[in-house]
């Protein structure tokens, strides 16, 4: 008996989003847009830099250190100044990131072993990406160094370090963001299709016909949970797909973890998603309510910025965040074959958000119907 | 204020020239059909016809918001393609839901429509004075707009599009949503304004109020069905329209034995009566069946604009419920009551929705709440099937408190509420499903329930279309098969039929009659004043409070008196509102 009524109310919640040619949209639409914007555009990576050289050497080791600059991919292009004057304007148009100074007795200094002087000018108003410039230009002044006599001599002497960057070799980007991506679409959609779909029959006004039936609470709950958890994991199925065959990320853990712990995952966004549906008197409401938790929950994930990075009075706040643990777990996943007992460590929390945000579901439920 | 009318040759020339009007809207069928007419100043043009007849459009196409796909629109003498705002400058309309701002106060409402409009501010305060004054909103200058009731809400609009004296005035449904009395106040406004020479157009669905209009054009599926006085309209039922009087027994089952004779034309419950309309020459059958003579008494009637209407549409449904017949019977073995409210009372904050309301129901009974929008009878019905928590007292539904009891309670009952809340993206038999599953029909009986429905409404060749794409009549069907799928007890209507046009609301009741014939018992809700007279008992819900209770004949009867011999059920309303709102000043 109580399944015949579960069985039906899924069933149309299904149908419900998929013959509205809205809700098709919104299952094609952002799906896609997030996968090209995030693996093509949203790049944390520095390339293309257009840099300023003021060379007031010009003798072999200048002209050596320009040359080796030129040769970076970073760079774009790389411009001759006459005058600090013409430096400063360039960075103050923004027409250059960064700026190199070369002091007139560089490369005499070079030759007669005492320490010569480069400056690097940055534009703080872009902190991000002057930074890892920096990084670029101080390790090819650094490899230059190392080559010059008194660098030779000396040689032995340093401490050589030598970089290497397991699980993504090449820092691939797409490596790291693909399988973020595949957390962060799970909960756009599960948090935007619940959210609807109590709204929308809200608004409709079948709301009340759902609840003058035979369905129980519990039954209403459940009938809506699973549709948008089904269609999660269809979501994620497609991106795990693109990661491996499109995006070539290695699959090195295994998918049954990962399903396993997603379906926690989605419970929980899920639940979420009820919660602010039963807050929601429109589908609107529903809409922004789903917006103004996504953009906090994505960027208290760990997802672009570590969490570690973050001032510690804001960490404690991440803890509640599903997309945090789910993150480790996709990650873990593809990249190396994380262990059985780091998913439960992980999913566990998710489990706890899950049982927290549907009980809260539910009460709400109930106490709007009073 | 003088309606200045300089460019039309006298008052009695034509405001509007409708020719060949034609407009689709993607459809099939044109939501108006080439439409021919003239309206002239001075009086009411009352647009008639129920939701889906093109009324709206019609509206807002003289209105040259919208041009017409063929045949013009001429207003005032300008053609709404050339000049559109030469027209919107002499005009005032009310949309349906008329855009006040609703946190705004009346005041604040009125000054802007006046800086949108352009009034010239020396002559603002005479014209708020003299506007508000005629809307009788002078004492609540300072209240928001959204806190006003529905027929102050009216009133106001009615305001603002008067603001600069229109010549002609569109008014789309005014009277949805107000109360009889504030509609009274309201059509009186209206009619000082035709003393003026403006030429007033009233669209409505309700047609009793097409006989107070001075002319009237009557649209159904975008066709204009008549155009002329209502009493030429009446006028072709007269001398045909029976009362049946004195009927032994249970008066449904004799209608719809009624309704399948040859000669009966129409027919529908009022009151304790049957209302019939025979074709030309007929007499009412006067003998029961077993040809046995009865007490029956066969009166003519003065006709109504719906007899009429209904006539024109070829009469309406045969009175045999395939519906009702394939019902398990409910024996109504006990007197026990099967919907009982003791002194149910629902507080919203300091405000009481619905104040101490007490009846009940016997087994197969209709019993209507009765009352104006907003006056509390949703509040009250939604308190009965278990959607709303009462503050105070309790309600029962087969003896089971709907909110506290078990599912299973709720398999009992039917709902179907305003609107038709189908699964607009779902298709009829996507939605037969859903509601089949719901209240637990499986397997073969579900095949065999819906199969049933899918024959009894005719739903074959649109099973695959989307509820939402259905016409009106339709969606009521199919609202009325997933309501009644599982054979409940009691159904629960709200505003059933509001806005359907005639042949699908007899159609409608012809079923519930059916239905209650099986014992089913019926709650409904209805602010129809006519609707009201084919239930068994009333209660009348007035601003959250039940004013009176018993059947519609007993409260005709309180209130006739020899000026008012024959009240219908909106005298009896108004009369008794009158008498409530004394004692309560008392």
């Amino acid at each position: 008996m109580w399944w015949t009524r579960l069985k039906a109310l899924i069933i149309k919640e299904l149908l419900a989003v998929l013959r509205d040619p809205k809700g098709r949209a919104i299952l094609i639409g952002p799906p896609i847009i997030q996968l090209l914007v995030f693996s093509y555009a949203a790049t944390l990576e520095v390339k293309n830099v257009d840099l300023m050289v003021l060379d007031r050497d010009t003798g072999h080791w200048s002209q050596e250190l320009v040359q080796r600059v030129g040769g970076s991919p970073t760079f774009r292009t790389i411009t001759g100044a006459n005058s600090p004057a013409e430096v400063r304007r360039a960075i103050d148009k923004q027409r250059v990131l960064a700026a190199l100074e070369i002091g007139p007795t560089f490369s005499r200094d070079i030759e007669a072993g005492r320490p010569a002087e480069v400056q690097v000018i940055l534009d703080g108003r872009r902190s991000n990406a002057s930074q890892i410039v920096s990084g670029y230009l101080t390790q090819i002044v650094g490899t230059l160094a190392s080559e010059t006599p008194a660098g030779k001599r000396a040689a032995s002497d340093v401490i050589r370090v030598e970089a290497r960057n397991w699980f993504n070799p090449n820092l691939t980007y797409q490596w790291f963001m693909v399988p973020n991506l595949v957390a962060s679409i799970a909960l756009l959609i599960g948090l935007v299709v619940t959210a609807l779909s109590v709204a929308r029959e809200r608004e409709l006004g079948t709301f009340d016909q759902l609840i003058v039936s035979p369905l129980r609470t519990h039954e209403i709950l459940i009938g809506k949970l699973i549709p948008p958890m089904l269609i999660g994991l269809f979501h994620i199925t497609i991106y795990i797909l693109a990661a491996v065959f499109i995006f070539g990320v290695p699959l090195r853990g295994s998918l049954f973890l990962l399903y396993g712990s997603a379906v926690f995952y989605l419970a929980s966004v899920v639940g979420l998603g009820l919660f602010i549906s039963a807050l929601s008197m429109t589908q609107q409401q529903a809409i922004l309510g789903a917006f103004l938790f996504m953009v906090p929950a994505m960027l208290l994930s760990g997802f672009a910025t570590p969490i570690e990075n973050m001032p510690s009075w804001l960490q404690p706040i991440t803890l509640v965040n599903p997309l945090r643990y789910f993150l480790v777990i996709v990650k873990g996943v593809f990249l190396k074959d994380i262990p059985l007992a780091e998913v439960v460590h992980q999913t566990l929390p998710l489990c706890l958000i899950a049982i927290v945000t549907l009980s809260a579901a539910a009460w709400l439920f109930r106490s709007k119907l009073e | 204020m003088t309606a200045a009318a300089p460019d039309v040759a006298g008052s009695s020339a034509a405001f509007v020239r409708l020719t060949g009007v034609t407009k689709r809207f993607g459809a099939p069928t044109p939501a108006l059909d080439a439409i021919d007419g003239t309206i002239a100043g001075g009086r009411i043009t009352g647009l008639v016809g129920p939701d889906g007849a093109g009324k709206t459009t019609l509206i807002r196409l003289m209105t040259g918001l919208m041009l017409p796909d063929a045949g013009t629109v001429e207003v005032l003498g300008y053609d709404t393609r050339t000049d559109p705002a030469s027209i919107q400058a002499a005009i005032g309309y009310m949309p349906q839901r008329f855009g006040l701002y609703e946190d705004l106060s009346v005041q604040e409402n009125l000054d802007l429509y006046a800086d949108l409009r352009g009034l010239p501010k020396n002559e603002r305060t005479a014209t708020f004075d003299e506007l508000l004054e005629f809307t009788d909103l002078k004492r609540f200058t300072t209240r928001l707009a959204g806190k006003l009731s529905g027929g102050m809400k009216q009133k106001l609009g009615l305001a603002c599009a008067l603001l600069r004296k229109p010549r002609l005035l569109l008014l789309d449904e005014p009277g949805v949503g107000v109360d009889p009395i504030s509609r009274r106040d309201l059509w009186k406004m209206v009619e000082n304004l035709t003393a003026e020479g403006i030429g007033v157009v009233w669209s409505t669905a309700y047609l009793e109020e097409a006989e107070a209009c001075d002319h009237v054009f009557l649209l159904n599926h975008g066709n204009l069905l008549f155009a002329g006085a209502p009493q030429e309209m009446t006028s072709r039922v007269a001398e045909r329209v029976f009362r049946v009087s004195g009927i032994e027994g249970r008066r449904r089952e004799k209608l719809a034995r009624l309704l399948d004779d040859e000669g009966v034309v129409d027919g529908v419950i009022q009151g304790e009566a049957i209302r019939l309309v025979m074709k030309a020459g007929l007499e009412p059958p006067s003998l029961d069946s077993n040809g046995a003579a009865t007490a029956w008494r066969t009166d003519t009637t003065p006709p109504r604009f719906e007899d009429a209407f209904v006539d024109m549409l070829g009469g309406g449904p045969g009175g045999r419920s395939r519906l009702a017949e394939t019902q398990r019977t409910f024996a109504a073995e006990e007197s026990k009551a099967v919907i009982e409210a003791r002194g149910l009372t629902k507080r919203f904050g300091d405000f009481t929705a619905a104040d101490n309301i007490t009846f009940d129901i016997p087994r197969g009974q209709i019993f209507g709440l009765l009352g104006p929008n907003g006056a509390g009878k949703s509040t009250t019905f939604k308190m009965l099937c278990g959607l709303l928590k009462p503050t105070a007292g309790e309600g029962r539904v087969a003896g089971f408190d709907l909110r506290r009891d078990a599912a299973e309670a709720r398999n009992r009952l039917g709902y179907m509420a305003q609107k038709f809340s189908l699964y607009g993206d779902l298709s009829v038999i996507q939605n037969l499903n859903f509601f089949a599953g719901v209240y637990g029909l499986s397997g073969a009986k579900r095949r065999e329930r819906i199969e049933l429905m899918t024959q009894i409404f005719d739903f074959r060749s649109i099973q695959g279309m989307s509820a939402k794409d259905l016409p009106l009549g339709l969606k009521q069907r199919l609202a009325l098969a997933c309501a009644v799928l599982h054979e409940p007890e009691v159904l629960f209507l709200d505003e059933p039929t509001s806005g359907v046009d005639p042949i699908t609301r007899r159609e409608f009741w012809t079923h519930i009659n059916g239905l209650v014939e099986r014992g089913v018992t019926v709650l409904v809700t209805t602010h129809f004043m006519d609707e009201a007279e084919y239930c068994d008992r009333i209660s009348l819900i007035y601003r959250g409070r039940s004013i009176a209770l018993g059947s519609p004949d007993e409260m005709k009867a309180r209130v006739a008196n020899k000026d008012l011999p024959d009240p219908t059920m909106e005298d009896a309303f108004i009369a008794l509102v009158q008498s409530s709102e004394a004692e309560q000043a008392a």
